[in-house]
């Protein structure tokens, strides 16, 4: 295949695991936990867009109420589950995570069903750049990321909130010893988190298409981007999320496509065995 | 001696009969301790006299089994860390005390967040105290050396305009130039006002600069003096000073 | 359903949660006993399978395989498969710490589905592999039955040995205090890599009846949530660290788990995939609702519990 068009394909994957990166890795910076349910999440926040898509609302206006409403889920789930197991022993955290995860993508499943969906049925028709196929969605997809990534960068650099969140990323005691309002922040990294992880699964179901088990399946390359980057690194996330998604696209090269997978799964093995603080030195767990 | 319950004439901190330590097992047995405010008291001893762990049992960061720790009055045992820096307290750990992917700037942000008001003012009189701080205010923390760290350490836990400053071991791991230069400007803090309760292993300089010392040794009061006294006492130099 | 249905069904549901109770035993020496946080339970369920089954079936043009052993070679080979992969895995992940290390067992356990399903030549692919003999060419339920519980009790007998030898006791440390027993000079890597590759040789056993009982495997039947996410439940609903609580858990998460599916059967047939996703959902719910009022499980291990202590100390 063409490695231009691979490359390209890859920075448009890479983008959408990049933003699911960002929120999983906030996630393991202050609460110190792997979010099982971060992939079926991205799959909430699709699915809800769908249904304003399917009222008539243009895709970038129905990803407001997705973003809000798993926000809402986020925190929900937070202070149901999460909150009072946190202070029984970090590891029930994950099976509550991946016991989340079933249940949200059951109930995704028994609302909208186990098929295919899309956003917009029929054909578009791809533009040709200097010989690449670059599909309007396509397009989309590499707009929205970058939308979200500067709205990222200015929240985290440029707002208390945001600042806070760093800094319990970065040392969750002295943030405590601060003053700094612990229970608050951590909502607050929810709804950051759940926005981020919606609008990638809204591209992911633009680039792709809907299926139940569509954001389960990005899981394991996103926790591979997190860890890449440096986990609690936000832009370690986003470099990770494009370092994976090239890396799984120009891997068809030499592999049979199907094991894409098995790319991201070993880039993190690696990384796990030989620098396990990945690129831009993440937290220790 | 103190009627430690009136806030007219309550110490800044009075720590009162105190045990505690971390799960089950007790490392302070019956420690007593008090601060006037303005006043600088060490806290000295040798190693794991528990100098450490009653100040952090003075932070709410190790529990209270006994006893009782009061700031200007009120009873703040046991309380969380979050809610004793709004009250004025700040805390000053030996190591882990910045945040080193944040810039010096946000560090002291940070600590300016429990304040009511803004915090502008106060960053600048804090880059007046450090100025390479000021040149350096974009920098993430991290890759500062020991001293510029604890510059830093220090700007972010005079944010609050702190009614009680604790430092613990703020020297540690410092190059000899740099000690003497923390002893100066933990000196010039209090010149403000403000009080301040430091544990140190640099005994002898720390006791120099201080109003009172306390000597702790295996968890217990073991002296208590003024810091003169304490350096004079050959007694005390011997056992618990290392002789220096 | 009449007398002789509701005989065949307890024979069906016993040997299923028998074989159910064998991966729970499994687990719980992995988890329970030495504190190894697999999420990839599936994978080795799956590998223990189809080793037997391409072990003990007749030759097919479809998949490799075919020699027609007996269940015994089948479970001794599906035992090998299983425990060389842990090695290689574990070799590469038992040090990480729970999280990362439940995320790598996680990431095996799907590689190791889409390999059964890409190399089809192998493994039959998405089709499966069918007709995979029962114990002794015997078509009695009766026998496989008997075959599973025997292999249940040796299995049970064995972990219990191992759970009181030094062995056992020596993982329990480390599972409590993994500093304090590596001042003591115990090698945690290699006890902990141990209790991986045991517990994984004995999903295995699991993996190859469960081929020898159904008859037929396909990839479906592996996926995270019955292969996985199942054992797991049984596991903490009974009591992690107690083997009669993995098996008290099997038993009681397995009726709940089959209850269920004869409710969802009576609904119209259009919802069938919708009732599938409803037990999930509930069972899910389940767990969350276990881990909240009583993550020891019914029958919390006698000395300190893995999970269940209040930490202060946290937010």
């Amino acid at each position: 295949m063409d490695i231009l068009q691979l490359i390209y394909d890859g920075v448009v994957l890479g983008s959408i695991l990049a933003l699911g990166a960002i929120g999983v890795t906030m996630i393991f910076g202050v609460l110190r936990f792997a979010h099982f349910a971060h992939g079926d999440l991205m799959t909430v926040g699709a699915y809800i867009a769908f249904v304003f898509v399917q009222l008539g609302w243009p895709i970038w206006l129905a990803a407001l109420p997705a973003i809000a409403l798993t926000a809402v889920v986020a925190v929900v789930l937070d202070q149901l589950f999460y909150r009072r197991l946190r202070r029984v022993a970090p590891v029930i955290l994950l099976i509550s995570s991946f016991a989340t995860a079933l249940m949200l993508r059951a109930l995704v499943q028994i609302v909208w069903g186990p098929d295919n969906q899309v956003y917009e049925k029929g054909i578009s028709i791809p533009y040709r750049v200097a010989g690449l196929v670059v599909t309007p969605d396509s397009l989309k997809v590499l707009a929205g990321a970058a939308i979200m990534v500067v709205l990222v960068h200015l929240f985290l650099a440029h707002t208390r909130m945001g600042k806070s969140m760093r800094a319990m990323s970065d040392n969750i005691d002295l943030a405590r010893i601060s003053g700094i309002p612990v229970s608050r922040v951590i909502i607050w990294t929810w709804v950051f988190a759940a926005a981020l992880t919606a609008v990638a699964g809204i591209l992911l179901g633009m680039n792709t298409r809907l299926i139940p088990t569509m954001g389960w399946n990005a899981l394991l390359p996103i926790f591979a981007a997190a860890i890449l980057g440096g986990v609690g690194r936000p832009y370690g996330a986003v470099l990770g999320g494009l370092i994976i998604g090239l890396a799984m696209n120009l891997s068809v090269v030499f592999i049979p496509s199907a094991y894409k997978l098995a790319v991201a799964f070993v880039i993190m093995i690696a990384v796990l065995i030989l620098r396990p603080q990945g690129l831009l030195k993440g937290i220790k767990l | 001696m103190h009627d430690t319950s009136n806030p007219v004439q309550a110490p800044m901190l009075a720590v009162e009969g105190v045990s505690g330590g971390y799960g089950d097992v007790n490392i302070l047995e019956d420690v007593d301790l008090h601060v006037v405010a303005g006043e600088l008291v060490v806290i000295v001893g040798p190693n794991g006299a528990g100098k450490s762990t009653l100040m952090k049992a003075a932070f709410g960061l190790v529990r209270v089994s006994a006893g009782r720790i009061r700031l200007q009055g009120d009873d703040i045992t046991n309380i969380s860390p979050d809610r004793l820096a709004r009250r004025g307290m700040s805390y000053v750990p030996q190591e882990a005390n910045v945040f080193p992917t944040l810039s010096v700037q946000e560090n002291l942000e940070i600590g300016g967040y429990a304040r009511v008001e803004d915090g502008r003012r106060q960053m600048q009189h804090i880059f007046e105290l450090f100025p390479k701080l000021a040149e350096r205010r974009k920098q993430p923390a991290g890759v500062m050396s020991g001293g510029e760290r604890q510059m830093v350490a220090m700007g972010r836990a005079l944010m609050i305009e702190p009614r009680l400053l604790m430092l613990d071991e703020p020297t540690a791991g410092l190059a000899p130039a740099y000690v003497s230069q923390v002893f100066d400007w933990i000196r010039a803090i209090n010149g403000e006002g403000i009080s301040i309760l430091m544990v140190e292993q640099n005994a002898k300089q720390a006791l120099a600069i201080a109003d009172r010392g306390y000597v702790l040794a295996t968890g217990r009061n073991r002296h208590h003096d003024t810091g003169a006294n304490l350096l004079a006492d050959p007694e005390v130099a011997d056992m618990f000073l290392g002789g220096r | 359903m009449s007398a002789i249905g509701l005989y065949q069904y307890g024979l069906y549901f016993l040997t299923s949660a028998g074989i159910f109770g064998i991966m729970a035993l499994a687990l719980n020496l992995q988890w329970g006993l030495s504190g190894v946080f697999n999420l990839g339970i599936a994978g080795f369920f799956a590998v223990g399978a189809y080793a037997s089954a391409l072990m003990t079936g007749a030759p097919a043009a479809d998949h490799w395989g075919g020699f027609a052993l007996s269940l015994p070679v089948g479970i001794v080979v599906a035992m090998a498969c299983c425990a060389l992969l842990a090695l290689v895995i574990g070799a590469a992940t038992i040090r990480l710490r729970s999280d990362y290390l439940a995320i790598a067992t996680l990431g095996i356990a799907e590689i190791i589905r889409l390999v059964i399903k890409n190399e089809g030549e192998v493994t039959g692919g998405v089709r499966g592999i069918v007709n995979i003999p029962k114990p002794f060419d015997s078509s009695s339920q009766l026998v496989m039955l008997a075959v599973v519980a025997g292999t249940l009790v040796v299995l049970y007998w064995l972990v219990e040995r191992a759970r009181v030898a030094p062995w056992g006791r020596v993982l329990r440390g480390i599972r409590e205090n993994e500093d304090g027993a590596m001042a003591a000079g115990k090698n945690v890597t290699r006890f902990r890599l141990e209790a991986f590759v045991v517990g994984s040789a004995f999903m295995g056993v699991g993996g190859a009846l469960y081929a020898s009982f159904i008859g037929f495997i396909s990839p479906e039947a592996f996926e995270p949530v019955y292969g996985t996410f199942l054992i797991w439940v049984m596991l903490i609903a009974g009591g992690s660290g107690n083997n009669i609580g993995a098996l008290v858990g099997t038993f009681l998460v397995w009726l709940v788990w089959t209850f269920s599916s004869m409710l969802t059967d009576l609904l119209p047939g259009a919802m069938a995939t919708q009732a599938g996703a409803v037990r999930i959902f509930l069972i899910g719910l389940m767990l969350q609702v276990i881990l909240l009022i009583r993550p020891q499980g019914l029958l919390p291990e006698r000395s300190p519990p893995l999970i269940g202590r209040r930490d202060k100390t946290r937010e």
